[in-house]
C-alpha cells in the first residue's frame, strides 16, 4: 500500500462514479454516525458500527500525521487488545467490552484550569473537528500496528478549557466500573483501578497527541477505548489510555498505573526507544502485525518510534535512559 | 497396546490445538510461544502426579506411561524453545547471548531445558540397566526442573498472578507429596 503523492490530491481522493451515483446513502450514513457517536453507542460486537463524519488523511507522510505503511486490517485491530479492564488475554476486551454503556458519557475536566467541569461528550465534539490521522502503535510488549483514527488534537480540547500557569501536567483516568469491566473484579491482578496515565503540558499540546473516537471510519470499538481515548504515537501503547472519564490538570507530575506497579520497568515518559531495553524483554525489534507462521514480519524499532524529527526536541538536554 | 496408543494421541492432541489456536490472532508466532510453554508445564505437572497418585490409590498402571509423559514435556519444552528462537529472537546468536545474560527468566528456561537433555536421552531401557542406581538419582533432577519452570513462568507475568500460581501450588503440592512421610508431619504440624 504505497502510496506516494506530491500532488494536492491523490488518486484515493477521486470518488469513484460508483460511490458518486449513492452519495446520498453515504451522506445519510454519516449523518447517523455522528448522531450515534454525539448519543454515545452501546455497541454490540454483532453489530456493525456506526460511521463518522470526518476529514480524511490525505496520506501526505510529512508532519507525521500520517505514514504510507500497510494498515494493519481492521479485524485484528478489533481482536486484539491490551485492556485490562477487560482481562489479560489479548482477545478478552473483544468478548468482553461488549457490554460497556457508553451512553451517556462525559468527561469531567479539573485542577488548573479556568473552566473546570463535568462536560458531556457531545458538548465536547460539537468544539472540535474529525479527522483521520494513520499512526504507528508500538506497544511495550515489542509488536506493533498502523492504525487509522479518528479523532482531534488534545490541544483544541485543552485550550478549550484554559490552564493556568500552574498546568504544569494532565492526569488522564480510564473509568471504574467493575459490574462492566470483569477484569477489574479479578482478585489476583495487581493493579490498582483506577487505571491512571499521565503526559507533560508540553506533550499533551504536541499537534500529534489526538484524542480518538474513532478508527477505520467508524466510532470506536469498546475494546479499543469507546468513546474517548488518548493517542500518542511516540510512546509505549501503555500511555495512550482509554475510557477516559477524567482529565486532571496539575502543577506536580502525577503517577501512573504501571509506573506505580513497577517503576524499574515502566517510566513516566516511556517514548519508544530502541536503545533502552525493558528489564525482561528486549525493545531493539518489533513484529508488526498481523505476522503469520511463516513470515514473523520482524523489523528494527525507530527512536520515538519513527515520529524523532517531530518530538524529539520536546526531551533536549534529558538523559532518556534514566527517564525512561 | 490400545491404551497406551490412546494415551499417546491424547498427549499429542495440544499440539494441534495450539497451532489453531495461535492460527485464530494476528500474532501466532507468540501465541504459539506462549501456549507451547504452557502445554510444557501442564504435561510436567501431569508427569510429577503419577508417582502420586499409584501411591494414594494403588493404580500401579499409570507407572507405565511416566516415561511418556516425561518425553512429552521434552517434546513441548523443545517446541518452546525453538519457537523462541524463531518468533521472538530471530535465530540471531548476538541476540540470543544478550537475552540470556540479561534476563533471569531466559536463563532459568534454558537451564530447565538443558537439564531436560539428559533426562531425556536416558528415558530408555538400555540406559536404566547401564546406569542402574545412579538412573534413579539423575531422574531425580526432575524436582529442579519443576522448580525452575515455576519460576521461569511467574518471572514472565506482567500483573495477574493467577493462572501461574495455579500451576505453582499444583508443583509444589506435587512436591511436597514426595517429603518422606516424617519430614512432611514437621511440616504440616509447625
Amino acid at each position: 500500500m504505497l502510496i506516494k503523492n506530491k500532488a494536492d490530491f491523490s488518486s484515493a481522493d477521486i470518488t469513484p462514479e460508483s460511490i458518486y451515483l449513492r452519495r446520498r446513502e453515504f451522506i445519510g450514513a454519516s449523518l447517523i454516525g455522528s448522531a450515534a457517536l454525539m448519543t454515545g453507542t452501546n455497541a454490540r460486537a454483532d453489530a456493525e458500527l456506526a460511521r463518522l463524519n470526518f476529514k480524511k488523511t490525505t496520506r501526505d507522510t510529512s508532519g507525521g500525521f500520517s505514514t504510507d505503511e500497510a494498515l494493519t486490517p481492521y479485524d485484528d485491530v478489533k481482536r486484539y487488545n491490551n485492556f485490562y479492564e477487560f482481562g489479560m488475554d489479548k482477545g478478552d476486551p473483544e468478548k468482553y467490552a461488549g457490554g460497556l454503556t457508553t451512553m451517556p458519557w462525559s468527561v469531567a475536566m479539573e485542577g488548573e484550569i479556568a473552566k473546570p467541569g463535568n462536560y458531556p461528550l457531545e458538548d465536547i465534539l460539537s468544539w472540535v473537528d474529525l479527522e483521520e490521522r494513520i499512526y504507528r502503535l508500538r506497544c511495550v510488549e515489542a509488536w506493533s500496528m498502523v492504525i487509522p483514527w479518528v479523532g482531534f488534537s488534545l490541544a483544541a480540547l485543552i485550550k478549550k478549557v484554559q490552564p493556568t500557569s500552574k498546568a504544569n501536567y494532565v492526569q488522564f483516568v480510564t473509568l471504574e466500573r467493575p459490574a462492566e469491566m470483569p477484569g477489574q473484579r479479578s482478585r489476583f491482578s495487581t493493579i490498582d483501578w483506577p487505571y491512571v496515565e499521565g503526559l507533560r503540558m508540553d506533550e499533551a499540546m504536541h499537534p500529534l497527541t489526538l484524542l480518538a473516537v474513532g478508527v477505520y471510519g467508524r466510532v470506536l470499538p469498546n475494546q479499543n477505548g469507546a468513546p474517548l481515548r488518548l493517542v500518542v504515537p511516540w510512546k509505549y501503547g501503555f500511555k495512550s489510555i482509554k475510557s477516559i472519564v477524567k482529565i486532571r490538570f496539575l502543577e506536580k507530575q502525577p503517577p501512573t498505573t504501571w509506573q506505580q506497579l513497577a517503576p524499574s520497568e515502566y517510566g513516566f515518559y516511556a517514548n519508544v526507544n530502541p536503545q533502552v531495553d525493558h528489564p525482561r524483554w528486549s525493545q531493539k525489534s518489533e513484529r508488526r502485525l498481523p505476522t503469520t507462521l511463516f513470515s514473523p514480519n520482524r523489523i528494527p524499532t525507530q527512536r520515538f518510534n519513527g515520529y524523532a524529527e517531530q518530538v524529539a526536541g520536546l526531551y533536549k538536554g534529558m538523559d532518556l535512559s534514566r527517564y525512561y | 497396546m490400545p491404551l497406551s496408543l490412546l494415551i499417546f494421541v491424547l498427549a499429542l492432541l495440544p499440539l494441534p490445538l495450539m497451532v489453531w489456536q495461535s492460527s485464530q490472532g494476528p500474532d501466532p508466532g507468540k501465541a504459539l510461544v506462549l501456549l507451547s510453554g504452557l502445554w510444557a508445564i501442564r504435561l510436567l505437572i501431569i508427569t510429577l502426579a503419577l508417582t502420586p497418585i499409584k501411591r494414594w490409590l494403588g493404580f500401579i498402571a499409570v507407572l507405565r506411561y511416566r516415561r511418556m509423559m516425561g518425553l512429552y514435556v521434552w517434546f513441548y519444552a523443545s517446541l518452546h524453545l525453538v519457537t523462541v528462537l524463531t518468533y521472538l529472537l530471530g535465530w540471531s546468536w548476538a541476540v540470543f547471548l544478550e537475552e540470556f545474560s540479561e534476563r533471569p527468566y531466559m536463563a532459568l528456561g534454558i537451564t530447565a531445558w538443558l537439564l531436560l537433555l539428559p533426562l531425556g536421552l536416558t528415558s530408555n531401557r538400555w540406559m536404566m540397566k547401564k546406569l542402574g542406581r545412579r538412573w534413579k538419582r539423575l531422574h531425580r533432577l526432575v524436582y529442579v526442573i519443576a522448580i525452575l519452570a515455576c519460576g521461569h513462568f511467574i518471572w514472565l507475568i506482567r500483573s495477574d498472578y493467577a493462572e501461574a500460581l495455579v500451576y505453582a501450588l499444583l508443583m509444589l503440592v506435587l512436591l511436597l507429596s514426595r517429603l518422606p512421610a516424617r519430614t512432611r508431619s514437621l511440616l504440616i504440624s509447625e
